[in-house]
């Protein structure tokens, strides 16, 4: 184990308990990610990647096992999740859901307002502060909800299937765009997707889980140079060693959990 | 097709320009429908009435109306019992709206507090408040405050019940994203619960205002010495035909003068949607 662990899951189970039924999505999930690490999260659906997420969003609580995010600067909060982009606010603004982490911490409002306008300039929606999410198209939800997470700072960032739903052309821009304000701010992200050439892209490290109970059973160590782009992806030898290593993984998770 | 046109016409900006012209004119032509209704209706009861086909004795002409109504402005009588309805329904509505707002907030976003008055709203909510007119005079008297409880207990249900269903109904993932971001209770009812709920409640209190004029006549012809209702009952227990028809079309035009104005008020502050 470095000594720079970001985020550190020890033993971690979650059983879903209902009358007569219980489903565990997780089963004794232990991982460490380091700081400025990128961790994709690859595994067949329904396998407890969501689950693991919310757990760590504060969302949901575990069954049994704990982790910890390392605290770092004070004031900072420890993580902030970007949502689908149905989770931008639709009775706030553009600039009011960049800013909505901030007003929550109730900043002074002229560091709300320097740190709102850089981030709506990164994803290029500065001119669009003052609209209703309504007459955003998805791909711009989609940049509103990663602004708002970059601007409130937090030590980690997390992600569930963020472009899942965009279409092909928007997808590329946005992975390009997460990648250059990821760069610039080397913050720990945890990111889930079920895509493998956006894993291979995005990632440091890419791990994959089992079929339901979601256990980690493997992990790839994704060393491609960056800056990256999706061409490279598709040449580099080694990468696509990887993309047949996912590939076939997945392909045999899906089987078992059909049985 | 546009075979006529083809001919006449081939440049494709004015051929879609005379679209959008004829487009216009039909949207102009609804609003003339919607302008002409009342007016036709008002035609139709005159010619009827004149003709003497409607019994003028029960259905006097509109033009006589009219002038009665004049006549009473006159006096300045009439302005009084506006007045004093005015008051009673706005403060009425007031006095149920901002409780109904409030408990409807508190009932949505804590589940216990929903539990425990829910079946408090059921039981009390089938019972018309007109019904409890009596009770209400004894407790708050035969003067103005009584009819503005009257108005108050008729106006809350709908605003509760819809308050209470509009946050129940926010998608989780707003409320998601506000424990994420780590918003504190009062943020949350300000910047999620209310807004949230907000299209919901307005419907809400739309019923609400409809409920409150219905409520005032009846409350006014019961037990009060002023106010539209009273002008309504006296008149119609004098047989002074044309005095009742002045007090029905004064509800009829506020009626429909609030329901525009909160139309307009729910446009501007849920331009959002
Ligand atoms: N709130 C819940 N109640 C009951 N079961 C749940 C709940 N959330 C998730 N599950 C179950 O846990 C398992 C993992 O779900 P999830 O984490 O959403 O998977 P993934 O994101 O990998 O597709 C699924 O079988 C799902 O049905
Ligand atoms: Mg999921």
């Amino acid at each position: 184990m470095e000594n720079n662990t970001k985020i550190s899951i020890q033993d971690m189970t979650k059983v879903f308990y209902k009358k007569n039924s219980s489903v565990t999505a997780l089963d004794h999930i232990s991982l460490n990610i380091s700081e400025g690490e990128f961790v994709c999260l690859v595994g067949p659906s329904g396998c407890g990647k969501t689950t693991l997420l919310r757990i760590l969003a504060g969302l949901e609580t575990t069954s049994v096992g704990e982790y910890k995010i390392t605290e770092g600067k004070e004031n900072r909060p420890l993580q902030s999740m970007v949502f689908q982009e149905r989770g931008v606010i639709p009775w706030l603004t553009v600039e009011e859901n960049v800013a909505f982490g901030l007003k929550m911490r109730h900043l002074p409002s002229e560091l709300i307002k320097e740190r709102t306008s850089y981030y709506l300039e990164k994803v290029g929606l500065e001119n669009f502060s003052t609209l209703y999410p309504k007459e955003l198209s998805g791909g711009m939800k989609q940049r509103v909800s990663i602004a708002r997470a970059f601007a409130n700072d937090p030590e980690i960032l997390l992600m569930d299937e963020p472009f899942a739903a965009l279409d092909e052309q928007n997808k590329f821009i946005l992975q390009e765009e997460l990648l250059s304000i990821w760069e610039e701010t080397k913050k720990t992200v945890l990111f889930i997707t079920h895509s493998i050439d956006e894993a291979l892209l995005l990632s440091d490290r890419i791990l994959l889980m089992s079929s339901q109970p979601g256990r980690i059973i493997k992990e790839i160590k994704n060393d491609l140079p960056r800056p990256r782009n999706i061409e490279q992806i598709r040449s580099d030898h080694n990468t696509a060693g990887h993309f047949v290593d996912i590939w076939k993984h997945l392909q045999e998770e899906v089987q078992k959990s059909r049985k | 097709m546009r075979d006529d046109k083809m001919t006449k016409n081939h440049n494709p900006v004015e051929v879609e320009q005379q679209e959008w012209k004829k487009r216009q004119l039909k949207e102009r032509m609804k609003q003339m429908l919607t302008i002409a209704s009342p007016i036709f209706l008002l035609l139709l009861w005159e010619f009827l009435s004149q003709t003497n086909l409607l019994d003028a004795r029960f259905f006097p002409p509109p033009s006589e109306i009219v002038s009665t109504f004049y006549s009473m402005a006159m006096s300045g009588e009439l302005f009084n019992h506006i007045g004093i309805s005015l008051y009673r329904i706005i403060a009425g509505f007031l006095l149920g709206v901002i409780p109904g707002v409030v408990i409807g907030l508190l009932m949505g976003l804590y589940s216990p507090i929903r539990h425990f008055i829910s079946p408090i709203v059921m039981a009390l909510m089938p019972i018309p408040t007109l019904a409890l007119l009596p009770i209400i005079i004894i407790l708050f008297g035969i003067g103005d405050f009584s009819k503005v409880v009257t108005i108050a207990g008729s106006v809350f249900f709908p605003v509760v019940i819809n308050t209470t269903a509009g946050v129940i109904n926010i998608d989780s993932i707003y409320l998601d994203v506000a424990k994420n971001y780590g918003a504190s209770s009062k943020d949350f009812f300000v910047k999620i619960a209310f807004p949230g709920a907000l299209p919901v409640m307005m419907e809400g209190i739309q019923m609400g205002q409809a409920i409150a004029l219905l409520t005032i006549v009846a409350a006014e012809m019961m037990g009060a010495t002023s106010g539209i209702g009273y002008l309504i009952w006296t008149s119609y227990k004098a047989f002074m035909l044309k005095e009742m028809f002045v007090g029905l079309i004064l509800i009829s035009f506020f009626g429909y003068l609030f329901s525009l104005l909160l139309r307009a008020l729910q446009n501007k502050i849920l331009s959002w949607r």
